[in-house]
């Protein structure tokens, strides 16, 4: 039987990259599979991705996934400022970056949040484990306070929340998952691919090494066992026909359905579970984050979106042309121009 | 501070002294003085009179003391005096100080208020302007009164040393761009210092300027923006950077040239990004490089060390970029808005392990403007980045010059394959691989994102890798991708600029130098063959060094090597690149955060060889 192929005949073989060297059963290598996966469904065309990370395990990643994407294994905490520069020179193309709690959390801090500020459109993935897994088994900043850990004790820093500084930053797409959760990894994946602004996705994904005792709050078990999904999301095509006209999905009530229309007119539906939660209300997404984070309450999902203001390249008002494929008449001035200018500089 | 006083020359006949003396403008920043000097220089400017004026400021916004030097020399010496035959002394914090700098039958020009504290000297010529009684006649709004102030003391050089008052107007109103309110309030004060100098003030000194053909055709700009405007006829696609001084003009300058990039409907073709620190706006024009598009940063000292990191994987990844360095004195803060040379070591091997980038090395305004547009080609060219070391001197001061060259050669994106290129590279070679070397030039071929073609994808990293770009930590393809760069460096020791040469003199004694010290240097062996000592001279243009550096230095018995650098960096690096005994080059090293001066050069090249 031939292999299933999508929308452009590619099979999702053809979607993965090298085979990965992370310690097996590691959360990352997860997140790596929905990439592959949610590309090959949605078939993109991986010549106009690019894909970007730092330094750390999570950032070894992009080697493993869209091996026809040209990839960038740039600096510790870097990623962004990469980012930022590659899609100026091409606004083309869309871009999907790997980064982890060391290299966003700690050294990388500005550049996240100002990459943000920015709002350079984007998919930006942080695997969080809360632990430096290739220097064996540091904190990082997102470890639990009164963690502890074998080689190094006691964490006595209250964590930073990676979600929360993203909301408060001004990103206009905050979402939070679990490595072990795939659909939902896979459907946020989707929206964050089609959203036209920095979108973050704080992703739990366990170190199997270092940090997957049941008590840590960033381990395998303790995700299975207390993820509190806000909703169950779902990614409808623009051509879907709007939800009030189609109010037949499953045992939901009509108010129990949010439907967020995204830029290129797709939906994000997310479907209520036992909470209220509108991603579309800021103050929500605050509390939301700001409750979990005092009771421990793992919620994952969309936790905040909203209509993107102008991406970067917007706001640099740039021609159509992406700039790297610009040609030498749109890269030097006439000479007449260059005369003009050398005219107003004499003296007479 | 004071401009350092040396050698006193004899007192000068009282024969008249034309166009060939100096200012020294002493006032307070923050004081408006920077317009006031500005229309001093652009006056003599277009008076034909070859001029030069230097700000040697303070790191300040408001209040501390500031130096203003003008230069007019009939014979097209740019350099610092390190004596100005006349003082502005407006500043009573350093009054006492600036005149005691003034040499025998010097002048000073001061406010009656200072005048009287600082009239001890009876060898030179004092002239007390009544600034407070004189601004008291304006009707100059209280908002704008202080500063205008300044404008007394052009009045009273335009008449003592004979500037035109209309043309003094021309230059406000240019100045003002144009706007004739703001020209006329300044212009009323200059005038009324000029009317009340003529009816009280006899003159009894020498000096004087009288109009000649001297800058028919010439322009005068910064350094910075003559960088800047390069840039834009270079291509310049992305501009990241972050403020700090001396550097912020040469963005600035970009800014205020981008509008030549526009399309018809006003949109742009450079994008330019302030950002958070230097550290992103370096990763930033590396992944702009990475992607395809000519990118630039420009910064200074303090920045060149956040963007360490980058340098070392922009070199590694073989990523092309521009870094200007508008160099300042370090080390650390160091002095913020004093001009130097030392960064020179620090740039060319700037990142961790065995690095070694690019430097280009421009002396003078013609080259900030040629090297602005060459370091996008070379930097395509190379796959690498390329650092351009100014300095503070070059990039803030108005420099006299010639028109520049339109670029006399078309755009060069080096080897970059598009996606037939690629099937074709790929029909040849067998397959194709970021860091293969078919040519034997050490430059492989590269590929950008968004080609259309299922091979052309790479991984980019700054980590081991092979030739195909995949990660490997095998010690053969680590020492193999070691040589091919260094091949490359080899490769790019000739097609960078090659040094500036003059081998006329047919002396055993060589001047080697790089950088703004072209103009002191010059003056200074004018002054040497005038004792009967010939030199031969060699200005470095760029790092690695061509091989026309070693032939000159072997060539002369003795070898002077003239840096602004308290550790003589470019004669440790001749040291460094030179495998045979060279003992012959000397080291003449200043560092003091002051463009060098001729007779700096002179007494100590003298004293040394003699």
């Amino acid at each position: 039987m031939p292999p299933r192929v999508n929308q452009l005949g590619l099979s999702r073989n053809e979607y993965k990259g090298r085979p990965s060297t992370l310690c097996p059963g590691c959360g990352h290598d997860s997140i790596s599979n929905q990439i592959i996966s949610i590309a090959y469904e949605m078939g993109i065309e991986q010549h106009k991705f690019i894909k970007v990370s730092g330094i750390g395990c999570s950032s070894k990643t992009p080697a493993y996934f869209l091996g026809g994407s040209h990839g960038f294994n740039a600096l510790h905490g870097r990623m962004p400022s990469v980012v930022t520069g590659a899609l100026l020179a091409n606004k083309d193309l869309s871009c999907v970056a790997v980064s982890g709690d060391g290299d966003s959390g700690s050294i990388g801090m500005g550049q996240f949040k100002h990459v943000i500020r920015r709002n350079v459109p984007f998919v930006y993935i942080i695997e969080n484990n809360g632990v430096y897994g290739l220097t064996k088994g540091q904190f990082s900043a997102t470890a639990d306070e009164g963690q502890f850990l074998k080689y190094y004790g006691l964490n006595e820093m209250a964590p930073i929340d990676l979600a929360l500084e993203a909301v408060i930053s001004g990103a206009s797409f905050v979402a939070r998952s679990f490595s072990g959760d795939a659909k939902q990894v896979r459907a946020l994946l989707q929206a964050a691919i089609l959203h036209q602004g920095t979108a973050v996705l704080d992703i739990i994904s366990p170190c199997v090494t270092f940090n997957n005792a049941e008590t840590s709050t960033k381990s395998f078990p303790y995700g299975r066992d207390n993820e509190v999904p806000l909703h169950e999301i779902q990614i409808l095509a623009p051509d879907y026909v709007h939800a009030q006209e189609e109010i037949e999905v499953g045992d939901y009530e009509a108010g129990d359905i949010i439907d967020v229309e995204m830029h290129d007119g797709s939906f994000i539906r997310l479907k209520k579970l036992d909470n209220d939660h509108d991603p579309r209300n800021r103050r929500m997404a605050i509390d939301v984050l700001e409750q979990s984070l005092r009771e421990q309450i793992f919620s994952t999902g969309l936790i905040y979106y909203e209509e993107p203001r102008p991406t970067l390249a917007d706001t640099e008002d740039l021609v159509s042309t992406p700039l790297a494929r610009l040609d030498e008449g749109s890269l030097r001035p006439s000479k007449d121009a260059f005369d003009g200018v050398m005219r107003g500089l004499m003296a007479s | 501070m004071a401009i350092n006083l040396q050698s006193q020359p004899k007192v000068r006949t009282r024969e008249p002294v034309i166009n060939d003396f100096a200012f020294s403008v002493a006032t307070k920043n923050g004081s408006g003085s920077q317009t006031s000097n500005n229309v001093l220089v652009m006056s003599l400017f277009r008076m034909g009179i070859p001029v030069n004026g230097k700000n040697l400021f303070p790191s300040n916004i408001k209040g501390l003391p500031t130096w203003y030097t003008i230069r007019a020399s009939k014979d097209g010496y740019t350099a610092r005096k390190a004596i100005t035959e006349i003082v502005v002394a407006y500043n009573d914090g350093t009054a006492t100080e600036d005149v005691a700098n003034l040499p025998p039958g010097g002048v000073c020009i001061t406010t009656d208020k200072i005048a009287r504290v600082i009239k001890q000297r009876d060898d030179i010529s004092y002239y007390e302007i009544p600034v407070a009684a004189l601004m008291k006649q304006t009707d100059v709004p209280s908002a704008f009164r202080k500063l205008v102030e300044n404008m007394t003391y052009v009045g009273a050089v335009a008449k003592l040393f004979d500037i035109p008052l209309d043309l003094i107007y021309d230059v406000l109103l240019s100045n003002f761009k144009g706007k004739e309110k703001p020209a006329k309030m300044n212009h009323d004060v200059i005038k009324l210092a000029y009317d009340w100098t003529a009816e009280n003030i006899e003159k009894t000194d020498p000096y004087r300027f009288e109009s000649m053909d001297g800058t028919t055709g010439k322009i005068m700009m910064t350094g910075n923006d003559a960088g800047a405007l390069g840039a834009v006829f270079g291509g310049v696609n992305v501009v990241a950077w972050y403020p700090i001084t001396p550097s912020t003009s040469f963005v600035d300058g970009i800014i205020s040239f981008r509008h030549l990039r526009q399309n018809e409907n006003k949109e742009n073709t450079i994008a330019i990004v302030q950002a958070e620190d230097e550290l992103a706006a370096a990763g930033i024009v590396t992944g702009a490089g990475w992607a395809g598009s000519r990118a630039l940063t420009s910064t200074s000292g303090p920045g060149i060390s956040l963007m360490a990191e980058f340098a070392g994987l922009a070199y590694f990844a073989e990523i092309p970029a521009v870094f200007w360095n508008i160099t300042r004195m370090g080390p650390s803060t160091g002095l913020p808005t004093r001009t130097s040379q030392g960064d020179l070591l620090f740039t060319h091997f700037l990142g961790h392990g065995d690095s070694r980038q690019l430097c280009l090395l421009p002396g003078n305004l013609k080259e900030a403007f040629e090297f602005g547009w060459k370091s996008f080609d070379l930097a395509e060219a190379l796959q690498s980045p390329v650092f351009v070391i100014s300095d503070l001197d070059l990039g803030m001061n108005n420099w006299l010059s010639d028109p520049f060259d339109y670029p006399d050669q078309p755009i060069d994106r080096g080897k970059v394959l598009n996606a037939a290129q690629l099937q074709s590279f790929i029909d040849e070679h067998g397959k194709w691989g970021r860091y293969m070397d078919v040519d034997g030039d050490g430059i492989p071929y590269r590929t950008v994102p968004g080609t259309d073609h299922p091979f052309s994808a790479y991984f980019a990293r700054g980590t081991g890798h092979d030739v195909m770009a995949t990660y490997s930590e095998r010690s053969d393809d680590w020492v193999e991708n070691m040589q091919r760069l260094s091949l490359k460096m080899d490769t790019a020791r000739e097609m960078l600029p090659g040094p500036i040469l003059d081998n006329s003199s047919g002396s055993d004694i060589g001047i080697v130098t790089f950088g703004t010290n072209e103009d002191a240097v010059r003056e200074a062996r004018d002054w040497l063959a005038n004792d009967g000592i010939q030199t031969d001279y060699l200005r470095i243009r760029a790092l690695p060094i061509a091989s026309a550096v070693g032939d000159f230095i072997h060539s002369h018995k003795s070898i002077f090597v003239i840096e602004n650098n308290f550790d003589g960096q470019l004669n440790q690096l001749l040291h460094i690149e030179s495998p045979e005994d060279i003992s012959h080059v000397r080291s003449l090293a200043l560092g003091d955060g002051l463009p060098m001066t001729p007779s700096w050069i002179y007494e100590n090249l003298k004293e040394q060889e003699g």
